[in-house]
């Protein structure tokens, strides 16, 4: 048994566990849901030992254990499958399961035994794969399941999935799910972190809810609980507030985007955003969504079509095209392509005005960069010591602020592009965000809006695209909005049933 | 903007208290500790060495890193871009040889001059083309062309040193004013040029933007690839013109000159805290980087070291500069 006891943990500034409990059973799978920024992943990561705790007791099979480092959680038999997968690519099935421990005799590699070794181990685990293949052949979901099976290999009897599914497919996800039920039958503990409430329901026993660091409830049986009362104790009050939708006049058509294709856009994209209006774009990793904002915003080449901005064709061979024009991009992985992060915040809010302006825009203002970053901080409440603050110190939702006042610094934007604006975002900036992008409307913007947050598009879109493998298949009108629907509309045919 | 309707907890900082004189010298002390070490270094050399505070000594100091303190200010660039040039070195030593020969054939000194600085502006932007657009690693790019580039020098040269007797060449780098020689003077403008560019120009924002994150550069509407190509350019323009001074010091274009001149110039930048990750750097670091350099070869020709005992002692300085940085910035 896993018996996690009054937990906290503090970081400068936040609290991000508040004498959390957490109990586990072997041979269930329990669930760990919670909205962004609710604690799970620093919960997983004090399992992990790669946090320690502030206080409270890790109690492992009755025996409290003290986790100084990742490798006595891994000792204790702890094992944490993280979103992102640790593995080495050019190395087979066969290596990347016995490393650390290759079999040899005296250096020599003997690959006979170690492929015959994790054959061993695969047909334990009830898994077909080819010891012999590299694992940058492998799709996402076989090389998750070498990573459970290097786990297993470690005789771990506590496994923790951070998102699994994230990033699988349906069918890839069944076949997760039929090993994580396997290993239950086997008497493991399984630790299942997901916001993808259908999944839960489907695969899991028992459920804790996080909210803000704290535990909110625990289940220790699904049969009877609504999906709608796991939504509120998430969430912690009704949806809608945090959303704050504000009808507005729209007036006419500011973006145009026509027979737009790209690598993933494979069938002509159209469609168009009129000012004042808030566009919700859904669809699954890989569906093309992402792809065609970049195409939208020139920082990806594309094959065809056309955009217009107030009936005015732009070539966008660069984002500097579109920018000129009018168009602003929020990128949808903020530390990878938004962020400057080892520069201020200041130089982080003036990186895109800094740069126009002919030759005048040769020499810094410093003076009114500063007056523009305070203003922007003080108007959009960015937690920052100061405007000198290096950009990667701050959370992800004061990151994201700051990208949105390099944006709203520029006077005159027409087209707002978020890809995915509050991945990784806490609640409260969340709904400021919302907010921003309401205020961004109010001002005569279109605004589009890309999100795999179903509730989120419900809550502030007055349009929803819904696209499918590279094609924007359904619109539907706010009347009409649904999570079934839209779910429904993004799926792949042969999984839609 | 409502604020207040915030769930999540107002966060803490501490008050910023007024700080006392310890706390802001031990603050400065980090900040510039490398400033702070070669001044100390330096003031002890000054007292121990002997004929090292001379006014002589300090102008044939400042004289001998000229050539890498003028091209560390462009590497610096480049570097700080998260790019790599390792051609500057063949560079200065074609341009040296180009401009000798063009100075023999129309016995004109702005000839040889131009000449070399357009030679080098080609060069750079051969460089700066072939890694931008075609996204070819930095480190391979410049490998290749500064073998071809000493390759040139030599076959330019027919392997031979070019002697120059002209005389507006020879007092090129010669001529002195106020004392200092023309060399020096350049190297002081460059160090003045470049440290303005990088601080207060949007060109030098942009350098360090890209280091620190090219793609987010690029979407924030910075032409990236553009920028690329003019910080190697103007490499390739400062080196060649390095190039034709160290040709004007020695009366000669030799093509086996600058030998290891592009290691010198990293090693002073990241001596200077210049990042090899690119996205930060400061010219007063670069400064200082080139004059340890300076100061280290200087001291022991004066103790009279063994010229081969320098390498291991260059070699010495770099690894504990980069050390005690790396122990000073960790966790940040």
């Amino acid at each position: 048994m896993l018996h996690l006891n009054e937990i906290s943990k503090r970081f400068p500034g936040v609290r991000a566990l508040d004498r959390v409990t957490f109990l586990a059973e072997p041979g269930s799978v329990h669930a760990l849901i919670g909205e962004n920024g609710a604690g799970k992943s620093t919960l997983l990561k004090i399992l992990g030992g790669i946090y320690q705790p502030d206080s409270g007791s890790l109690i492992v099979d009755g025996a409290e254990r003290q986790f100084v480092s990742a490798g006595s959680s891994i000792a204790a038999g702890i094992a944490i499958i993280h979103q992102e997968l640790h593995y080495i690519p050019n190395l087979t099935i066969a290596e990347n399961l016995l490393l650390g421990h290759l079999p040899h005799h005296y250096g020599y590699f003997r690959r006979r035994d170690a492929i015959r070794t994790a054959e061993g181990h695969l047909r334990r685990m009830g898994v077909e794969l080819n010891p012999r293949a590299k694992l940058k052949t492998l799709s996402i979901a076989e090389r998750q399941m070498v990573e459970i099976c290097k786990a297993l290999i470690r005789e771990a009897h506590i496994i923790a999935l951070d998102e699994p599914t994230s990033s699988l497919s349906h069918h890839e996800t069944e076949i997760l799910f039929r090993l994580v039920k396997n290993l239950r039958s086997q008497g493991k503990i399984l630790i299942y972190v997901s916001h993808r409430l259908d999944e839960i329901f489907e695969l899991c026993d028992a459920c804790t809810v996080l909210r803000d660091g704290h535990t909110v409830a625990t289940h220790q049986t699904l049969t009877g609980i609504s999906r709608a009362q796991l939504v509120e104790e998430m969430v912690g009050r009704k949806i809608d507030d945090i959303y704050n939708y504000r009808p507005r006049s729209l007036g006419s058509t500011r973006l145009e985007v026509t027979g737009v294709t790209g690598k993933q856009v494979t069938t002509p994209a159209t469609f168009s955003v009129r000012a004042g209006e808030v566009v919700g774009f859904f669809g699954l990793v890989g569906s093309g969504r992402s792809e065609l904002m970049h195409l939208i915003f020139g920082a990806a080449r594309a094959r065809s079509g056309l955009v217009k901005i107030d009936g005015q064709p732009i070539r966008a061979r660069h984002p500097i095209d579109t920018i000129r024009r009018g168009i602003a991009f929020c990128p949808e992985d903020r530390k990878e392509s938004g962020i400057i992060p080892i520069r201020s915040v200041t130089e982080n809010i003036n990186l895109t005005a800094r740069q126009r302006a002919g030759l005048r825009g040769f020499f810094i203002d410093f003076s009114r960069e500063f007056g523009v970053a305070d203003r922007f901080i003080q108007r959009l409440g960015i937690k920052t010591p100061n405007r000198r603050q290096k950009i990667r110190f701050l959370s992800g939702g004061n990151q994201q602020k700051v990208i949105l006042a390099r944006w709203l610094n520029l006077a005159d934007v027409r087209v707002v592009i978020m890809d995915e604006p509050t991945r990784g975002i806490d609640v409260g900036a969340k709904h400021e965000i919302y907010n921003l992008i309401f205020e961004l409307a109010e001002r005569g913007c279109a605004v589009v809006v890309v999100s795999s947050e179903l509730p989120e598009l419900i809550g502030i879109a007055d349009r929803m695209l819904v696209m499918r493998d590279g094609a924007i298949t359904a619109e539907i009108a706010r009347e009409d909005f649904s999570e079934h629907l839209a779910l429904s509309l993004a799926l792949p045919d042969e999984q839609a049933a | 903007m409502k604020t207040d309707t915030s769930p999540e907890p107002k966060v803490a900082f501490p008050p910023s208290r007024p700080d006392s004189p310890w706390r802001q010298v031990l603050a400065f002390l980090l900040e510039y500790n490398l400033v702070v070490i070669f001044l100390v270094i330096f003031v002890a050399l000054a007292f121990s060495v002997r004929y090292f505070f001379t006014v002589q000594n300090m102008l044939g100091l400042a004289l001998s890193v000229s050539q890498i303190g003028m091209v560390a200010c462009t590497m610096m660039f480049c570097l700080a871009s998260r790019d790599f040039d390792l051609s500057v070195g063949s560079i200065v030593a074609f341009t040296g040889v180009l401009s000798a020969m063009v100075i023999n054939f129309t016995d004109n000194l702005w000839a040889g001059v131009a000449a070399a600085l357009l030679c080098g502006a080609i060069i750079g932007l051969v460089n700066g083309v072939i890694i931008a657009y075609l996204r070819i690693n930095a480190l391979i790019t410049t490998l290749a062309t500064m073998e071809m580039v000493r390759g040139l020098a030599f076959i330019a040269s027919h392997g031979q040193a070019v002697g120059v007797s002209n005389a507006d060449f020879i007092y090129f780098a010669g001529s002195s004013f106020l004392g200092m020689s023309m060399p020096i003077w350049m190297t002081l403008a460059c160090f003045i040029v470049f440290g303005f560019l990088l601080n207060s120009t949007v060109y030098g924002r942009n350098t360090l933007a890209i280091g620190g994150n090219p793609e987010a550069a690029r979407l924030a509407g910075i032409h990236v690839e553009r920028m690329r190509v003019v910080i190697f350019l103007v490499q390739g323009v400062i080196a060649g013109l390095a190039g034709v001074i160290l040709a004007s010091r020695i009366t000669s274009g030799q093509p086996n000159s600058a030998q290891g001149f592009e290691l010198n110039v990293i090693s002073a930048c990241v001596l200077g805290g210049v990042s090899l990750k690119g996205g930060s750097a400061t010219i007063s670091g670069v400064i200082v980087g080139v004059f340890i350099l300076g100061t280290a070869e200087n001291v022991m020709n004066l103790l009279n070291i063994d010229a081969f005992y320098q390498y291991l002692v260059r070699g010495a300085i770099l690894l504990a500069a980069v050390v005690v940085d790396q122990q000073r910035t960790r966790g940040e």
